[in-house]
């Protein structure tokens, strides 16, 4: 009975106990919050990281493609149709995508993905990722296809009527007037500008556009010739990076995206044909969305276009029998946890030599590997901490054992046993931890749920942002709270408490009562 | 002759100083009758507290044997000794040697929360708490109750000493220069004290004091010098 009261009654009198329980809670907090933020970054870069990629991808080893997607369709639907959601083909190839922004042209490398929209949106997110959705110029439940919406056609329209709007123009976009002076608004003057591919606009119609695709020039100039402001039979959704900027806005600050290139602009794409040796094909496209991720590596490198009209540039099309080439099929499944059984069964059905089965992981392996590794790394570096305070508390603990010295004398003649006099001091560390990892939970719960107001505050006091939402596209500090997670952290800091008093609690235990009570 | 409640036969004890054996005790016996009040007089470094810790069985002789009802006592398992300590012996030490960060209630209770664990203690706390008042009450501290040793005189703080020896009904109490460190007229207080539980209750009582005026108010006194005994006086 006394050791509990002597242990709590330490806990409330002795100052220096407070210091441990500081270095407990301090641990703990910084633990809980490390690894809920790190939780809430891995789960988001998970997310991210899936993405545009399927849960399972058939990929042909060659660019060219192998024939009859139905065909292998029906495979998979034989060896795993119970578990297939969704399934659909598409075309993946390297490419050149060009446009023009302030007078000059702008070549960037590209992963030019031939898609057909709704089956793409059968097999993961993809309405989630158009502007046009995102900024609700498009009803939320209508499926994506690559019609432009009427903002896009109106910025189309104004565009190729430009002549005569220039002159009629009556001052009625102020802002355009006034400060036509400043760079901000020549920028601005410039990305209006739609790239017209030069396959459509009849102005320009530089040396060198004899392009070898015959498809497109035919089309484009019965395109010219009905209506001018027609889009081409190429759409496209382009990678918000590809075609934006950022600059700090002179007058707020603040970083801002610029956009080169808008929805119902034109641009062109170049990537080779199925021939052999493989010849350059151009590809006038007009671009439907943006799309927006929030992975870098895919919004600077991915363009969609229409999966048809690439299959007819790239001549993938099988002249007598129509039939069309693909390089991928992508499933989605009802249970991801059972994708590994689903590779294996379609890797023995499909001749390797053609087909490499991966699930999104497969492909993503490094990149989420070293995700998993930094916060494995960063846990033992954390736990680190606790075991500093573990030390601390060891060496107030032998303090304590030796201002006691007295007491445990005093306790040992009225009868205490030398284990009973141990667990006095084990029940104190034992304390120690439990009120340290209490209080250190709390703490840290309270900071992961309120770190997007700290983080706030922190920018203000500082005055540079903590978190930059440009570098980690998240608008807000992720975190996921795992209730294991906090149990662990709180018996592992309470277990290292505990085995930090049994030095100490020993050796008051071993103290002589005659020798001990001597001291005065 | 009745066998004494408690004999110390033919007692060796040395300390160790470093490489040194330093002999405290060379040979000392000591005995106490149920009911009487020996008191053990000497100078310092005579080895009178060491007799009275090794009676106490704080310590354990090099040579010889303390006998308890004729048993010797203090070969026995530490455990046991521990026991004995707790329900045998009352101790009073010079310094008080209370508990700092206790109440004088609670520390009065420390040697039945020594007794008992928590799971019997506690249904009967009550019953402990009121046992406590009692012994408070009989050593005239129950104005005190709520107070910490610091806010306690010295003559305040022996007395409850003496209440946290006698509550754990023990059947001999040591003394270790109670009144060593007060004033005379609260060293006679707590002699009176003292005296009057030896009568009322018939508590053996073994006191060591260098102060022999204290020690002439014993039945019995034994004398010591340098590690031996010097004689034993009756009182008259």
């Amino acid at each position: 009975m006394y050791k509990y009261l002597l242990a709590t009654r330490y806990l409330r009198t002795r100052f220096i106990a407070l210091a441990s329980i500081i270095s407990v809670m301090l641990g703990v907090a910084t633990m809980i919050v490390v690894n809920s933020v790190m939780a809430g970054f891995s789960v988001e870069m998970k997310d991210r990281l899936h993405g545009v990629l399927a849960d399972v991808i058939i990929s042909t080893a060659s660019m060219n493609g192998v024939a009859d997607a139905h065909r292998w369709m029906d495979m998979i639907e034989n060896i795993g149709g119970d578990q297939v959601e969704g399934m659909t083909t598409s075309v993946e190839v390297y490419g050149m995508m060009t446009f023009k922004y302030a007078n000059e042209p702008i070549t960037r490398p590209i992963t030019l993905v031939g898609i057909e929209p709704r089956g793409k949106a059968s097999v993961g997110p993809l309405k989630e990722y158009l502007g046009s959705y995102q900024d609700g110029l498009r009803d939320p439940n209508s499926d994506p296809n690559w019609e432009l919406t009427d903002e896009a056609k109106e910025y189309r329209e104004n565009w190729v009527f430009r002549g005569s709007w220039e002159e009629t123009a009556e001052p009625n976009w102020p802002e355009f007037e006034e400060t036509s002076e400043s760079t901000t608004t020549t920028e601005q003057t410039d990305s209006e500008t739609p790239n017209f591919a030069e396959g459509t606009s009849p102005a320009v119609t530089p040396p060198g556009n004899e392009i070898e695709n015959p498809f497109l020039v035919e089309d484009a100039k019965q395109q010219t010739e009905t209506d001018p402001t027609a889009p081409h039979k190429g759409r496209a959704y382009i990678g918000h990076g590809l075609i934006s900027y950022q600059m700090t806005d002179p007058k707020t600050g603040e970083v801002v995206d610029r956009l080169m290139v808008r929805p119902g602009d034109d641009i062109q794409l170049s990537t080779v044909n199925t021939a052999m040796p493989p010849g350059p094909v151009s590809l006038g496209v007009t671009v439907v969305d943006i799309l927006k991720t929030g992975m870098s590596e895919y919004d600077s490198n991915l363009v969609y276009c229409n999966l048809d009209y690439l299959q007819d540039v790239r001549g993938m099309v099988h002249p007598g029998t129509n039939v069309r080439d693909f390089t991928t099929i992508q499933i989605k499944l009802k249970d991801y946890s059972q994708a590994g059984e689903l590779v294996k069964k379609l890797k023995a059905a499909f001749p390797p030599d053609m087909f490499i089965v991966q699930t999104w992981e497969d492909k993503q392996g490094p990149l989420l590997a070293a995700v998993e590794m930094e916060s494995a790394i960063l846990n033992v570096l954390l736990f680190l901490i606790i075991a500093v305070a573990g030390f601390g508390i060891l060496a107030i603990f032998f303090m304590i054992v030796v201002e006691k010295t007295r007491d445990i004398g005093i306790m040992k003649a009225l009868g205490a046993s030398a284990s009973g006099i141990m667990s006095i001091f084990l029940s104190y560390g034992l304390a120690l931890g439990i009120v340290g990892s209490g209080v250190g939970v709390a703490l840290g719960l309270l900071f992961v749920s309120y770190i997007n107001e700290i983080e706030t505050g922190l920018s203000w006091i500082t005055g540079r942002p903590v978190f930059n939402e440009d570098i980690y596209y998240f608008s807000e500090i992720p975190t996921m709270v795992s209730p294991w997670m906090v149990f662990w952290v709180a018996l592992g800091a309470t277990t290292i408490a505990v085995l930090a008093s049994i030095l100490p609690a020993r050796r008051a235990a071993k103290l002589h009562p005659v020798q001990s009570l001597r001291y005065e | 002759m009745p066998t004494p409640q408690i004999s110390a036969v033919s007692i060796q004890k040395s300390y160790r100083k470093g490489e040194l054996k330093v002999p405290v005790l060379k040979g000392v016996n000591a005995t106490a009758n149920k009911g009487e009040f020996l008191s053990i007089i000497g100078q310092s470094g005579s080895g009178k507290s060491t007799l009275l810790h090794l009676m106490g069985l704080l310590d354990s002789p090099d040579v010889g044997e303390v006998r308890l009802e004729g048993q010797r006592v203090d070969n026995l398992p530490s455990k046991t000794r521990d026991e004995l300590r707790n329900r045998v012996f009352g101790f009073i030490f010079q310094f008080y040697h209370l508990l700092p960060e206790l109440t004088l209630q609670e520390n009065v209770l420390t040697p039945l929360m020594i007794r008992h664990p928590i799971w019997t203690y506690w249904p009967r706390r009550k019953h402990y708490r009121e046992m406590a008042l009692e012994i408070i009450d009989q050593v005239g501290l129950s104005h005190r109750l709520k107070h910490r040793p610091s806010e306690l005189s010295g003559g305040e703080m022996q007395r409850a000493a003496i209440a946290r020896a006698l509550i754990a009904q023990p059947e001999i109490l040591l003394a270790d220069e109670p009144t060593g460190n007060l004033d005379s007229e609260t060293g006679g207080e707590i002699m009176d004290l003292l005296h009057r539980l030896n009568e009322e209750q018939q508590l053996t009582i073994i006191m060591v004091t260098h102060d022999e005026s204290v020690a002439a108010s014993a039945h019995r006194t034994i004398r010591l010098a340098q590690g031996q005994m010097e004689q034993v006086e009756n009182a008259a």
